[in-house]
């Protein structure tokens, strides 16, 4: 099985700033993602033979990205796949440039959440072609269920009670809120204690308001081609060193197994991405990530899902200061979804956006730029319990 | 020898302090996700607890709360009961006698020879406007009799019944609530002369003396009617009446006579003749004769004592008027309500209303819900239906969500492992907060689905699912 190692290569991104953008319609926010992606590229709008738009909410088809664009009747593909929707697109993308199928192609997701009633977070239901098995549980309650479990597990080791995880919890988001206050297009810019989570009010026990993301609307894109055409656009270009992505068959929630402190969508994929990338000590080799915060206990989780931390020992990092911004494996430097946002399809490439600028060392805000990078990766985990699509990429810069 | 083999019943959780609608003591209050169709589960699950569900021929449900005018309720209970889909089905309505009605006919059938066995529930929920009489008075609840020729404890010697053309206590299709005339009218035209004629034709037809009754069972649509009723055709109340038990549960409409018998059979002995009499546009009366095998039937299952002995008591009246859909609830963060499918919903019933499982037949392997492939050992197609109704579980891990609307916050959402194999992840129901608990044990119950609907119908169609609850016993 041939991975995508070092197959083709980002030479443009965009991303808009998320938030609650009352007056900014899909197509803005197409337009506005992708022709920052093409500039900083360096090519022409005519320049791109295929693209491919993410979206959950916000669109049926590709034709919204092409409407916005007036591209020249080229193949434009929609992906879904809830929170991974961004990174699958950028998947096919280069899936796409490494067949050798196209030159140069763009991806694009794009996200409304805050157009819909209740916003995307408080229901996923179920289509009409289902049944009610499959319950209308809300996002919060199926990631805190994680939360809840990791507890019990690990309250001998740790001597602690729920307000003693509760902290660890407090300082993912306080770090993630730090963060974000140095990243001019995040959504939220609030700088909070850890009082002030622990004493905010509760949305799914464990969870108070602070342990969950933004909810925003927002757009990112990136312009993928060949390392060959890529070196004559830029020399900073940036390698797609592994792509991964793993789906759930529902074991989670069947197998009374599951112990539900680790997601196994998540080892799944980060496994396929260390072979692939050839990482063999992933707390050693990578040097910064955007991990999936959708809620604080998901990040926690993810750190020793991907290896990391090693399991169940995440929340001594995290007291060490080792995922903080000056900390040795900063996560989330960009405020993570909890602070920049989480427009479904959109959240991937704007990870990728955070890394890609990170590796090339230009960051909108030097105080938020990490020195000395070598690999930075980027997750996504999304969907129910059970049948959660992980996934999992890695980014270089040429030797 | 025709008459009740077995006995079961299902007063809700909660009551409501009567004291704060101007009454005394509780009245058992459905939750909101229940109806009378779920209640009615309830209690023949009782009644059928340990008892071989394949022998069953027929299923009667009395009600006059049933939630369609068109569309059986008898075939959902049914359904949620695991019975055999060729079973008789059918429903009794638009009278409070509906729970005798359909107790007469489960032992006629037998009578004749069309069924062996016969699952006799009634159920209701009727609504009394806010701050009546009638509200303090109704309560809900259901009960289940299974009627048969073998191992009979309870024969039915007798019968006899009047009808009354009178607009006492009515309802039409578009009432929400009951409609009574004045009371002293419904007691001295309706209620009093029905009942006395029924029972005392049933007396002197079959040659009864009042003092040959060692309990008299009827229904009362208050705490004292029954009582003058009795005192008036010459039974001692204080030793011979069975308590309406209006302080402690309420008036359960059609349910009410059958659910006060099975209160009576739990304290009979073998012997013991008991007179039922129901009442509604006339009344219909019963002699029931003990027999030894009584003894092997007490305490099978929860029955009326304990489901009495165990509850939680609501004293927020606003919270009962949201349960009943009376009060609206505050819709701004509701997102709709994706649409309904009636194709979607009939292919899935096996788990939604049976709530049926699989069972691998190569590795054994337990699943929710039915898979074709299996989980465990992936042979294709190698399944059998594998029911949880009845099975003990316990919490893996839970959650409890305040912000998503519904009729009651929080949201309990849990991962259930089951005793015998199988996980089932779900809402929970009757959270007591300061309970819940990793490991705690539950078991699934029968309710209605609603989310922010006030009272959980989605384009005119009620829908239905399992939910965890503590075991109430």
């Amino acid at each position: 099985m041939g991975g995508i190692k070092d197959k083709v290569a980002i030479v443009g991104m965009g991303c808009t700033k998320f938030g609650e953008l009352w007056d900014k319609s899909i197509e803005d926010l197409v337009v506005d993602s992708c022709y920052e992606a093409i500039e900083d590229a360096g090519i022409e709008p005519k320049d791109i033979q295929a693209a491919w738009y993410g979206s959950r909410e916000s669109g049926f088809t590709g034709a919204h990205l092409a409407r916005a664009l007036k591209t020249d009747y080229i193949p434009v593909t929609r992906v879904e796949n809830f929170c991974c929707g961004g990174q699958d697109v950028l998947r096919n993308t280069c899936f796409g440039v490494a067949s050798g199928a196209y030159d140069i192609a763009l991806a694009c997701g794009v996200e409304k959440t805050k157009d819909h009633r209740g916003g995307f977070s408080l229901y996923i239901q179920e289509p009409l072609d289902r049944g009610m098995t499959e319950w209308d549980i809300p996002p919060a309650s199926q990631f805190a269920q994680y939360a809840t479990r990791y507890f019990y597990q690990y309250r001998d080791y740790y001597k602690w009670d729920f307000e003693g995880f509760k902290r660890i919890l407090a300082m993912i988001n306080v770090k993630n809120h730090d963060n974000g206050l140095l990243t001019p297009k995040a959504h939220l810019h609030r700088k909070i204690t850890i009082d002030d989570v622990l004493k905010a009010r509760i949305i799914s026990w464990p969870f108070t308001l602070y342990d969950a993301c933004g909810m925003s609307d927002g757009g990112a894109a990136a312009i993928v081609t060949t390392p060959e055409i890529a070196k004559t656009l830029r020399k900073d270009y940036v390698l797609v060193k592994a792509e991964a992505l793993a789906v759930g068959a529902a074991q989670s929630t069947i197998q009374p197994e599951f112990d539900f402190v680790h997601i196994p969508e998540n080892v799944a994929a980060a496994k396929t991405a260390y072979k692939e990338a050839g990482i063999t000590n992933p707390r050693q080799e990578i040097s910064i990530a955007e991990l999936h915060d959708c809620f604080s206990s998901t990040e926690l989780i993810t750190i020793e899902d991907l290896g990391f931390s090693p399991r169940g020992r995440a929340p001594e990092d995290i007291i060490a200061g080792r995922y903080l911004l000056k900390g040795e494996q900063p996560i989330n430097t960009d405020g993570g979804l909890k602070c920049f946002g989480h427009p479904l399809s959109a959240s991937g490439l704007r990870m990728a956006y955070e890394i890609y600028k990170q590796l090339q060392g230009r960051v909108d805000n030097p105080e938020r730029q990490v020195k000395n990078l070598k690999l930075g990766l980027i997750h996504n985990v999304g969907g129910n319990v059970g049948i959660h699509v992980s996934a999992v990429t890695i980014f270089g810069l040429p030797e | 020898m025709i008459g009740i083999t077995s006995w079961g019943a299902y007063v809700p959780l909660f009551r409501l302090d009567k004291s704060v609608i101007g009454g005394r003591g509780e009245k058992a209050i459905g939750n909101f996700d229940e109806d009378s169709t779920t209640m009615a589960v309830e209690a023949v699950n009782d009644c059928l607890k340990g008892k071989d569900r394949q022998t069953v021929d027929a299923l009667y449900f009395g009600t006059t709360t049933s939630l369609y005018k068109e569309h059986l309720g008898a075939t959902t209970i049914a359904m949620a009961s695991d019975l055999r889909e060729n079973v008789y089905t059918a429903e009794f309505g638009n009278s409070l006698r509906a729970g005798t009605a359909a107790f007469k006919a489960g032992i006629d059938s037998v009578k004749a020879g069309s069924a062996k066995k016969v699952v006799v529930t009634a159920a209701d929920c009727r609504l009394g406007p806010p701050g009546s009489v009638l509200e303090r008075n109704f309560s809900d609840g259901a009960v289940a009799l299974v009627i048969g020729d073998t191992d009979v404890a309870v024969t039915v010697e007798s019968s006899y019944s009047v009808y009354n053309e009178i607009i006492d206590v009515w309802r039409t299709d578009g009432d929400t609530f009951v409609r009574t005339w004045e009371d002293r009218f419904v007691a001295e035209r309706g209620y009093l002369p029905s009942m006395r004629q029924a029972i005392t034709g049933l007396m002197e037809k079959f040659s009864y003396k009042p003092a040959d009754f060692a309990k008299v069972v009827l229904y009362s649509p208050d705490d004292r009617r029954s009582a003058e009723l009795a005192r008036s055709l010459g039974f001692d109340i204080k030793t011979q009446l069975q308590d309406p038990l209006i302080d402690v549960m309420g008036n359960t409409g059609a349910a009410s006579a059958l659910m006060l018998l099975v209160a009576a059979l739990e304290a009979a002995k073998p012997g013991d003749l008991i007179l039922l009499a129901s009442y509604g546009n006339g009344a219909d009366a019963f002699a029931c004769k003990v027999n030894e095998n009584i003894n092997k039937l007490k305490g099978q299952g929860l029955g009326m004592k304990g489901h009495l002995a165990s509850k939680r008591v609501v004293t927020d009246y606003l919270r009962y008027l949201r349960w009943r859909g009376i009060v609206p609830l505050d819709k701004t963060a509701a997102p709709p309500v994706v649409a309904y499918s009636s194709v979607a919903a009939k292919r899935e019933y096996d788990r939604n209303i049976s709530l049926h499982g699989s069972k691998c037949k190569a590795c054994g392997y337990v699943q929710y819900p039915p898979q074709r492939v299996c989980t465990h050992c992936r042979t294709k197609d190698e399944m059998e239906p594998y029911s949880f109704v009845g099975k003990r579980g316990k919490i893996f891990t839970y959650t409890l969500d305040y912000i998503t609307p519904r009729v009651e916050v929080p949201i309990a959402t849990v991962e259930v492992d089951f005793e015998g194999g199988g996980r089932i992840q779900g809402y929970m129901t009757e959270v007591d907060v300061d309970q819940i608990t990793v490991g705690l044990p539950v078991e699934m119950t029968f309710r209605r689905y609603t989310l922010w609907e006030e009272i959980g119908l989605r384009e005119g169609v009620y829908l239905y699912f399992w939910e965890a609850k503590p075991p109430r016993a």
